[in-house]
């Protein structure tokens, strides 16, 4: 009785729709008259071919190898030392950090956009630190650009990842790093053979759910670079975005990339459980 | 005394990490009162273009309206979402039993259901009832999260049962005990639920842009993302707007840090 009305509503918001979305992903047709196609996996055929859509992937994926691992040793590193019981000024210190988590995807999207704009913040401090001679086009290069999502994206998440460590570490049985210090492991030592291997569950779980996050970007893509230069910085949902609700929609295409959205998250999650549940 | 220069390198790296994270931050609100030329000439002081800022912002957009459908969407989710999820939480472990363990297992699963998957099916579902444009649609997907129902099933754990039989046997309903004993007795597990939820549901972006196709129906996020599409962006007017936009969560953020921060964690112990 108790769990009726949330088990409906999970029923009826998730897996109703997420059923419906496999069988329009195999129709095709514009706006609200669509067919079944033939062959039926018409679309999914189509995907293959369509080279926006493999660019979509391929800078999703650049994103997700290149800011997690980044991000999630970071917070690791940060959390390390707040837990450290002798560190002064420590509520500072994660307030500080933890900060940015307050402020909205689309929010921090604009204010990165402001300061790396060609004449933004950004180029000034570079070019009063004589780091470069003129500016930067950031946001309108590829290579740049996919460097300042990256740098959003570290920005706004590893303060969040590091609260989880965080909170594991203040599980840990404070005496093992004792202990360890007692038989000479330096920090280094303690932190990698002690602390790392105990917070083992803790990590796996942070990677699922940043590897999730990524995967579905869409608020950053679509303000802070508008998915340009030329689509090269362009997420996968932002495409679907484009081709369900932009111009000409084609649900069942979208319904279709939707669909490989979700099986990508699936394998992941699943290579990453198999890869980090290993007992030693 | 090396004992101590050996720490240097450790509070150096806090040091910096926490310039970084608040740099950004401080930037925005010290733009919002700059010209946009002071803006991009990278001025760091406070400036005294506020009110004329204020004043642009408010001339384009219709910025009450969509603080109004903002504060409602965000407001009626968290109220909507907590009821929900706290009554299956709290039944999940007092009425324990095999096969609810067995339905919370399948429930879960849709925590792995990417948004995107069922974002094109949730549009045309809310279309057939003639329900785009209104902020019942922008809500109802975000009542029901498998995440706050496992954190009050987390939490109930440590609800004693005792309770529970003792105020039965007294003859109080079942709805009763829930809001006269469990509710109160959860107060904490409830805070944090309240911060995780409206903001989430504050800063939803995608959701309400895709079933929110009338402008004057706009929520603050998707307002300060068509700032952006002008032909001129008025940084000043811009970083405003972003500030107004992110202020209600900072608020919330900064009172309710330690909530916020355990209810993230907690439904993981």
């Amino acid at each position: 009785m108790f769990l009726l009305p949330a088990a409906l509503l999970i029923g009826a918001m998730s897996f109703y729709p997420m059923a419906q979305a496999f069988i329009l992903s195999l129709k095709t047709g514009r706006g609200t008259r669509l067919n079944f196609a033939d062959p039926l996996w018409y679309n999914y055929q189509r995907l293959l071919q369509d080279d926006i859509f493999k660019l979509t992937v391929q800078n999703t994926f650049v994103y997700l190898i290149i800011q997690v691992p980044i991000m999630l040793v970071i917070a690791l590193i940060l959390a390390n030392l707040l837990n450290d019981r002798n560190l002064r000024f420590k509520g500072l210190w994660r307030t500080a950090i933890f900060l940015p988590c307050a402020v909205g995807l689309v929010s921090y999207s604009l204010v990165f956009r402001t300061i790396f704009a060609t004449d933004g913040l950004v180029n000034d401090m570079l070019m009063g630190l004589h780091f470069i001679d003129s500016p930067i086009n950031w946001l309108g290069q590829t290579g740049t650009a996919r460097i300042v999502i990256i740098l959003g994206l570290l920005w706004r998440w590893t303060g969040y990842n590091m609260v989880f460590y965080l909170a594991a570490m203040q599980n840990l049985d404070y005496s093992t790093l004792e202990a360890a210090k007692i038989d000479g492991a330096g920090p280094f030592k303690t932190f990698w053979y002690v602390t790392v291997p105990q917070l083992r569950p803790m990590i796996l779980l942070t990677a699922i759910l940043s590897t999730n996050g990524t995967i579905q970007l869409f608020d950053e893509s679509w303000n802070l670079t508008q998915g340009g230069p030329a689509y090269t910085t362009m997420s996968m949902s932002h495409y679907l975005f484009e081709l369900s609700f932009q111009k000409n929609p084609n649900f069942g295409y979208g319904a279709a990339l939707s669909y490989v959205i979700l099986i990508m998250v699936a394998i992941l999650a699943a290579i990453q459980m198999k890869v980090g549940d290993k007992r030693d | 005394m090396t004992k101590k220069l050996r720490r240097v390198p450790g509070y150096l790296f806090l040091a910096i990490c926490a310039l970084l994270s608040v740099g950004p931050l401080y930037f925005m609100v010290v733009s919002a009162t700059n010209t946009s030329q002071d803006v991009l000439g990278s001025r760091m002081l406070p400036g005294a273009n506020l009110v004329a800022n204020f004043t642009a912002l408010v001339g384009q957009q219709d910025v009450a309206s969509a603080m109004w459908f903002s504060t409602i969407q965000a407001v009626g989710t968290t109220v909507l979402a907590l009821l929900v999820c706290s009554i299956a939480g709290y039944g999940f472990e007092v009425f324990h039993s095999r096969g609810k363990d067995r339905l919370m297992n399948v429930l879960l699963l849709a925590m792995m259901i990417p948004f995107a998957a069922t974002m094109i099916p949730l549009f045309q579902l809310f279309a057939q009832f003639g329900m785009i444009n209104s902020s019942f649609a922008v809500i109802l997907p975000a009542i029901a999260t498998p995440f706050l129902v496992m954190l009050f099933r987390q939490s109930s754990r440590s609800f004693p049962h005792e309770i529970v039989e003792a105020a039965r046997i007294d003859g109080l309903s079942e709805l009763n005990i829930f809001a006269r004993i469990y509710v109160p007795t959860m107060r904490s597990t409830y805070a944090a639920a309240a911060v995780i939820t409206f903001m989430a549901a504050w800063n939803n972006f995608l959701w309400p842009k895709v079933i929110i196709v009338n402008n004057t129906y706009q929520t603050m996020p998707m307002l300060i993302s068509n700032l952006r599409a002008g032909y001129v962006t008025d940084y000043g007017v811009l970083m405003l707007a972003v500030l107004l936009a992110s202020l209600p969560t900072m608020v919330i953020f900064l009172i309710l840090q330690r909530s916020f921060a355990e209810g993230m964690t907690g439904a993981i112990k």
